[in-house]
């Protein structure tokens, strides 16, 4: 029966596949979730989610696929509530035949067993193997050893129920497509990195070491090696001013996060405003220009750029002739476009949301870069993009 | 069959917490699924929830023994298993004071190795996997699966006799690999309420006023709230800068510019200055 949850997580993008669907049932019989849907929240959470960022999209699709299973099963009357909390009965294995026979019963049947068996039952029982009571193996009562899913008739005090607990949310702000803080950012850009063995040679090589003095016949033949290095630069260009001043803030953490990674070998930030035209500055108020075949002459092919904007501006500003000095005569769009064959790889990231994406001018630029949203999972991607470009 | 046997005892092992260490359902239930199905339990969580102390809370709860590998940034997967001083044999045998035939002398178990190797069930602690490269936890794939590894120098398989229950914690600074996530139960501990951190300060500074506490607690909360913040302040912090409180003599604190060593909470400047700006006034002074 927890087959088509996993559908609903795959469908909500949290990557649950046969591994978990095998662990999960493993766990189920040998009975780690007490026959109880809290236990099963609790267990199906432990084993299918592996990261925090999908805590979120498992508690929604928990209420979903669970609502309405505890309403039916809450109205038991106050009596047998009453039983069942206060029988303190030891459990017990099960037989394997008694396990098939409960594996057989699946949530739908269940309830309408459940149902049925409330009207015909009329006294209390314990210890038995229909009757919902309790430490029997019945699919329904409390303490019992069901060897799957079944019904929990009553909580122990104080518990909060699973789908309520599930439709709290308490872990949105977890959530990958949301944007994010410096931390995360930092994280991501941490996949964006590549090491390279250059300059003096000034490691002790050991295996080397070994490999020669042997060969020497135990003579001591030192030999050394360059250092494993980091050899990723990385080149910023941010838009700033006018429609980019609502994600300010958002851009300066990325900022920060970039200026705090400390596995670039170099990080060049730039900034531009609208659209590039011949030149980018190196400070936010537009000071310190420096044009693009300056900037070529000084970068080779092995630098990764990332644009940071919105992508928004009046078409021409993309499509004509700036007339500002540095332009040499070309458009916006060409600019961009030697930006792009002038590195290895490169990518846009935009911190408006991709519904928002059908403006024209946006449309034009996503066909020069490959463009992602602001988004921890968006970084994640355009790092990802980056670093397979070599 | 002695297999089979060896799980069943383990499915009825069921953590409890021990007298020290409080737990949440959730909590139980991820240590309960990691130990009766044998998978490593990844802890994660802000610094200061307690994932360091929950590897000894199941030790001792499980009455076993607690190994610990500290992984830092140099720790690479074979460490863990063994290390095969080749250094100090090449040394004995210039200076002829050891028979270095034997090459069973100069390996050296790993923490996994030891756990592996030891007569009875170990609880291992791999704390902050995330230090290490990016690559770590693949390496470490196949061992914590199998449960075995070759020691290539000598030839020899060394098989745990009793697979040692693994607690990984992660500090979040890497991304871990999906193949890895994938054999491990999860469990995220979050960041303490309200009720909890009470008691957590009850703890720290048991003698404090109870008015102050609360209205400490207040202020700390809303500050963690304050979205424009880089660096939310956590436990550790909240400690301290009750403690500063309480050498100073504050009887009484609410947000507003004049927060008393708000340098205690907010370290960095950026902070300082969005927090001078939402609260009004100047930046403050630093103590």
């Amino acid at each position: 029966m927890f087959v088509p949850f996993l559908y609903e997580l795959r469908s909500r993008k949290v990557p649950v596949g046969a591994t978990e669907a095998v662990a999960l049932g493993q766990a189920l019989v040998q009975g780690l979730h007490d026959s109880s849907l809290e236990g099963f929240y609790f267990v199906a959470r432990a084993l299918l989610i592996h990261d925090e960022k999908h805590l979120d999209a498992f508690d929604q699709a928990f209420s979903k696929h669970f609502q309405g299973i505890e309403s039916s099963s809450m109205e038991i009357t106050e009596q047998l509530l009453e039983w069942v909390r206060e029988a303190k009965q030891p459990d017990r294995m099960l037989t394997p035949e008694e396990k098939a026979l409960l594996d057989q019963l699946d949530l739908k049947t269940l309830e309408q067993l459940f149902e049925q068996r409330m009207k015909e039952q009329k006294e209390r029982h314990d210890r038995g193997n229909k009757w919902i009571g309790t430490a029997g193996t019945s699919p329904f009562g409390n303490t019992g050893k069901a060897a799957r899913e079944g019904v929990k008739v009553g909580e122990a005090a104080g518990m909060r129920s699973a789908v309520r607990m599930a439709s709290e949310r308490a872990y949105k702000e977890y959530r990958d497509d949301l944007v994010l803080d410096v931390r995360q950012m930092q994280l991501a850009l941490r996949k964006l990195r590549a090491f390279a063995r250059e300059g003096a040679h000034d490691e002790l090589d050991l295996d080397a070491t070994i490999t020669e003095t042997a060969r020497n016949l135990g003579d001591l033949e030192v030999v050394t090696r360059a250092p494993r290095k980091s050899n990723t630069r990385v080149i910023l260009l941010m838009d700033v001013g006018g429609s980019m001043d609502p994600f300010a803030h958002l851009v300066s953490r990325l900022f920060t996060a970039a200026k705090k990674a400390t596995h670039f070998r170099e990080l060049r930030t730039y900034y531009f405003h609208n659209c590039i035209y011949g030149r980018i500055y190196k400070q936010a108020s537009f000071r310190d220009p420096i044009t693009l075949p300056q900037l070529f002459a000084e970068t080779d092919r092995r630098y990764k750029l990332i644009v940071v904007g919105d992508a928004l501006m009046a078409p021409w500003e993309l499509m004509s002739v700036s007339g500002w000095s540095d332009d040499e005569g070309l458009e916006g769009i060409v600019h961009l476009m030697r930006l792009r064959e002038h590195f290895s790889a490169s990518c846009w990231l935009n911190p408006e949301p991709p519904s928002s994406w059908w403006q024209t001018t946006v449309d034009v630029i996503r066909k020069v870069f490959p463009m992602y949203p602001l988004t921890l999972e968006g970084l994640g991607d355009a790092v990802g993009q980056l670093t397979k470009a070599r | 069959m002695k297999a089979v046997h060896e799980v069943v005892t383990l499915a009825a092992m069921r953590f409890k917490g021990t007298e020290s260490y409080l737990t949440s359902e959730s909590l139980r239930s991820a240590v309960d699924c990691a130990v009766a199905l044998q998978r490593p339990l990844l802890v994660k969580g802000e610094p200061g929830t307690g994932k360091t102390l929950l590897a000894e809370a199941i030790a001792s709860a499980l009455g076993l023994k607690l190994l610990t590998w500290n992984v830092k940034s140099t720790t690479k997967a074979q460490d863990g298993l063994y290390v095969y001083d080749a250094v100090q044999r090449l040394h004995d045998s210039r200076f002829n004071d050891k028979d270095v035939r034997d090459i069973r002398q100069y390996i050296r178990h790993g923490p996994l190795g030891e756990s592996f190797a030891a007569p009875e069930r170990r609880v291992l602690l791999i704390d902050e996997i995330d230090k290490a490269d990016l690559e770590f936890p693949n390496d470490l794939l196949h061992e914590i699966d199998r449960m075995r590894f070759k020691v290539i120098e000598t030839d020899e398989e060394v098989v745990a006799k009793h697979r040692p229950v693994v607690v990984i914690t992660s500090n979040n600074e890497k991304d871990l690999p999906d193949a890895f996530l994938r054999r491990c139960v999860f469990h995220f501990i979050e960041f303490p309420e309200r009720e909890l951190m009470e008691r957590i300060v009850h703890v720290h500074h048991a003698d404090m006023a109870d008015r102050l506490v609360d209205q400490a607690l207040g202020v700390f909360y809303e500050l963690r709230a304050f979205s424009r913040l880089r660096k939310r302040p956590s436990t550790s912090e909240l400690i301290d800068w009750l403690a500063a409180l309480k050498a100073a003599g504050v009887t009484s604190v609410k947000l507003d510019e004049q927060l008393p060593f708000i340098g205690a909470l907010l370290k960095r400047e950026q902070d300082l200055m969005a927090f001078a700006d939402q609260f009004g006034g100047k930046l403050p002074k630093r103590a």
